[in-house]
């Protein structure tokens, strides 16, 4: 009884630590663009849950960054643009110090408008922004993982608008072929892009079939904003892995989420608030761990 | 005039599969990708004796140099196949983001550039190759002009980290450089020395340069042939002390005179000691099908060509 209790207690400072993450996460994304009066704050917000669940809950990381990351988890973004929620995630993990995302895009800074491995920040493996070439990259470090018998896990996350450039087909099919099992890849669908919706702008059709016919192991995620499923399909896909599929998590989010005027439109997709609509959105949000 | 001796015409591709089959047995790092050409980037060899290490990765050239980027990190050394066209232009963005900004170890061996690709015609032959790469910071471009030297250069990017392109090509060429003679990155060599004119070619063109300078030794015009086999970085250093004692210079090169190795060397002239130079490339055209020889004559990319430059800019004088 009493052992069950402090079970119950740590779970729930647990998931009050994530919660805590999650709002001060959301102040950094929306402070960091309001900031520079630029960048991309609805697709940070709304992968805010899946970037914590993810390093916080999900991978075996190193304390210590190597650019070959061996055996340890790797993580690639592909979506590149949703730079803000990678770049307070890796602060708020201990990657680099906080304070240094108050440079995210000011020049001679480390944190690039678009991720990238030249101003070696560390938690960055390669340089995204222009769509599409995630998967790729993420395919061959898993490969490498193979060929250095590593067992570790290799992650990425893409984004749905990003779907229709061509070469993640071609990434698709290579993956299924050569039986790479090793990756877990997620799928941002927020069914949201620059000019509108997916479906207005270019419909990407039936995604569980699509990815199904090419040969991977597809999981769907309906509550892609609620981070105990997130973990909970995580760690299904990862009860998946080495099965000789390559898997992929279909996680529908919700694009601004958290802001209740960003949430609903594809507005906010790559606008940033200005100083009185931060304050609204910050009153949303409490200060939980001190903001940077 | 030194002698060169050709040992027996070979294509440099074969030069390129014949290093990449040594890595395979001396360096376990090396990985290799080809996009469904390995028989003629001649990587047979090394598939088959690494068959873990080598990934076919079919008609997909975007997702190749992406899986090749993903590849180093956990310290592998791809080295990707197919046709220069294939390597450069089709995959810009791919080699521009995941490879160059991001500084991956990656070698992009690209075979039948230029024009000498032949039959296929020009939506295979590529004269713009090099302009591509060399505009891409960090990147290296080395260009080799025989069997030996492609394989010798193969071998030694291996020891270099950073991206690298090497461009060789498909037809037989005279084999005559030293098959132990170290391949230095960035490094020219004077092959033959001269002081009227200097002759610096690159690729397939360093052989019509010393053939040249053969017929013009017969006129008494003493031609200092250079063989720069690293267009970038640039060997600023033999350039400048070359034309500082000839003060005139022909460039040779199968590819466009836009973006070609003539254009870096007189960026090297103006800003250091203006001379008057020639070109010997293609003038801002595609190519066409038909026989390597023909095509190569046609464009003006042969010894009397350069013997026409020589001549020409040493009037300029």
């Amino acid at each position: 009884m009493f052992l069950n209790l402090k079970f119950v207690i740590s779970k729930m400072k647990e998931k009050t630590k994530l919660q805590k993450l999650i709002f001060q996460t959301r102040r950094d994304i929306l402070r960091m663009v309001n900031n520079v009066n630029s960048g991309h704050p609805g697709g940070s917000l709304g992968c805010t849950e899946f970037f914590i669940a993810l390093y916080h809950e999900i991978m075996d990381v190193n304390k210590n960054f190597t650019m070959d990351g061996k055996n340890e988890d790797i993580f690639f973004l592909s979506n590149g643009h949703i730079s803000p929620v990678f770049y307070s995630t890796l602060a708020r993990r201990g990657f680099f110090p906080v304070s240094e995302l108050s440079t995210f895009r000011l020049i001679n800074s480390r944190l690039q408008g678009h991720p990238t491995t030249h101003e070696s920040l560390p938690g960055i493996r390669i340089a995204s922004g222009s769509l599409g070439q995630g998967l790729s990259v993420a395919l061959g470090a898993s490969l490498s993982k193979k060929i250095n018998n590593d067992n570790k896990l290799v992650y990425v996350l893409l984004g749905d608008g990003e779907l229709q450039e061509g070469q993640n087909w071609e990434a698709a099919m290579f993956a299924s072929a050569n039986k790479v099992d090793n990756i877990i890849a997620t799928v941002d669908l927020n069914g949201k892009q620059i000019d509108g919706s997916t479906d207005e702008v270019l419909n990407l059709g039936d995604l569980n079939n699509k990815f199904s016919s090419f040969g991977w192991e597809v999981l769907q995620l309906k509550e892609g904003n609620n981070i105990e499923s997130i973990i909970n399909i995580l760690k299904k896909a990862k009860t998946l892995t080495k099965k000789e599929k390559p898997i992929i998590v279909l996680m529908e989010t919700e694009m601004g989420n958290g802001v209740d005027y960003m949430m609903g439109t594809h507005e906010w997709h790559g606008k940033a608030p200005n100083d009185e609509l931060l304050v609204k959105a910050l009153d949303q949000n409490p200060e939980t761990i001190g903001d940077y | 005039m030194n002698k060169f001796e050709n040992t027996g015409s070979k294509d440099t591709r074969s030069g390129f599969g014949s290093g990449l089959l040594e890595l395979g047995r001396s360096n376990p790092n090396v990985v290799a990708l080809c996009a469904d050409l390995t028989g003629s980037l001649k990587m047979d060899g090394f598939m088959k004796e690494n068959p873990e290490r080598f990934f076919q990765v079919g008609v997909a050239e975007a997702n190749m140099i992406g899986i090749a980027a993903g590849l180093t990190i956990g310290g592998k050394i791809p080295y990707t196949g197919t046709f220069a066209n294939f390597s450069t232009g089709r995959v810009y963005d791919q080699i521009r983001q995941s490879i160059a900004y991001s500084n991956k170890n990656v070698k992009i061996c690209a075979s039948h550039s230029g024009i000498t690709l032949g039959e296929d015609g020009a939506t295979h032959q590529i004269l713009e190759d090099i302009g591509l790469m060399k505009m891409l910071p960090g990147m290296v471009v080395i260009n080799p002009c025989d069997y030996n030297q492609t394989k010798a250069a193969t071998i030694a990017i291996s020891k270099h980290y950073g991206p690298v392109y090497l461009r060789f090509g498909r037809p037989s060429v005279p084999n005559f450089t030293d098959p132990n003679l170290k391949f230095e990155i960035g490094k020219g060599i004077i092959l033959n020395p001269g002081s009227d004119v200097t002759i610096i070619a690159t690729g397939h063109l360093v052989w019509e340069a010393l053939s040249a300078a053969e017929h013009l030794e017969k006129n008494g015009v003493y031609a200092e042939v250079i063989n720069i086999h690293t267009i970038k970085p640039i060997d600023k250093k033999i350039i400048l002390n070359s034309v500082k004692k000839t003060k005139a210079i022909v460039s040779a090169e199968e590819h466009n005179y836009h973006g070609g190795l003539g254009e870096t060397v007189s960026r090297i002239l103006s800003q250091n000691y203006p001379v008057p130079q020639e070109f010997v490339a293609t003038n801002d055209t595609f190519g066409e099908s038909g026989k390597p020889a023909e095509l190569m004559a046609k464009y003006r990319l042969t010894k009397e060509a350069i013997i026409d430059s020589c001549e020409k800019v040493i009037r300029r004088n």
